[in-house]
């Protein structure tokens, strides 16, 4: 049986994110929600944000930008560009946080297909160590996330 | 990014667990309540300087002191930990619940499709 769980790991000497997760369909689809409006605005997301709008230029050149609404009104909007377009196995682009414009990252998506099943990869290239740790820890200053990790069995033992 | 902590909480629950002792406290209270005396105990401090150190995780809300005669006892305030976990977590918590997402869109999607995919996907899983 694949594994449902999600992978994420930051690299201690280079700024990228790396995800893996195994999804049960044919990596054509996958593809396509990664990359059709009406998709992505159905799953991209925590279930408390609502996708009030996706626009996708799916060129060599083209963009997408999307944003996301929370419960108490502030608005997040993503934006890239695209750099590389293979379907169904590989697409990258750069991929923006529009509350910090300059801290563009490059992400690449991989695709791989086992018995109908496909295991998603994403890989995050940021500029900087900061910007990374920035990215991971949704606007955290850099250089803090081992620091932290403890937190993480602390408030598990208070469960 | 969604976190549910406030800039300024977030501003002094990092700032109080920017050290070594205070981290070492929290780390105490977690097994449960404690005097000053009892959380002095292990370091080379007296109880005025463990009392400043409880008065900053106090105010960042990450610990309460109730009355109780002389003793005024610490304990935890879980809610606070929590906050700030969820908060470092923002980017997994983001992918997990969108992959969950994803996964019953998927099975939407799959379901919809025409029976003839369906029907080489099976026949394609079982002549594995």
């Amino acid at each position: 049986m694949s594994s449902r769980k999600l992978e994420v790991i930051a690299d201690p000497n280079e700024p990228t994110i790396i995800t893996r997760r195994t999804v049960d369909a044919p990596r054509e689809l996958v593809f396509d929600c990664w990359t059709k409006p009406e998709h992505m605005r159905r799953w991209l997301g925590p279930r408390a944000l609502t996708m009030i709008s996706c626009e996708v230029d799916l060129r060599v050149g083209g963009g997408y930008r999307y944003v996301h609404r929370a419960p108490d009104g502030q608005e997040y909007a993503f934006r890239g560009e695209y750099r590389e377009i293979v379907r169904p196995s590989r697409l990258v682009a750069t991929f923006v946080f529009e509350l910090f414009p300059d801290a563009e990252a490059l992400e690449t998506l991989t695709l791989t297909e086992t018995d109908g099943k496909t295991l998603v990869t994403t890989h995050t290239l940021h500029k900087t160590m900061a910007a990374r740790d920035g990215h991971l820890n949704s606007g955290m200053e850099g250089g803090m996330v081992e620091g932290y990790s403890r937190l993480d069995e602390l408030v598990a033992a208070l469960q | 990014m969604l976190g549910t902590i406030s800039e300024t909480d977030l501003d002094s629950t990092l700032a109080a667990l920017a050290d070594q002792t205070r981290r070492a406290i929290v780390a105490r209270l977690a097994r449960g309540e404690a005097s000053v005396m009892e959380l002095a105990e292990p370091f080379a401090m007296t109880q005025p300087a463990i009392s400043k150190h409880l008065k900053v995780l106090e105010r960042a809300g990450l610990i309460t002191r109730r009355r109780d005669a002389q003793r005024r006892p610490c304990r935890l305030e879980p809610k606070r930990l929590q906050q700030l976990s969820e908060w470092v977590g923002g980017y997994r918590q983001f992918w997990e619940e969108s992959y969950e997402r994803l996964d019953d869109y998927l099975q939407q999607l799959q379901a919809k499709e025409k029976p003839s995919v369906i029907k080489k996907a099976r026949s394609h899983r079982r002549s594995k």
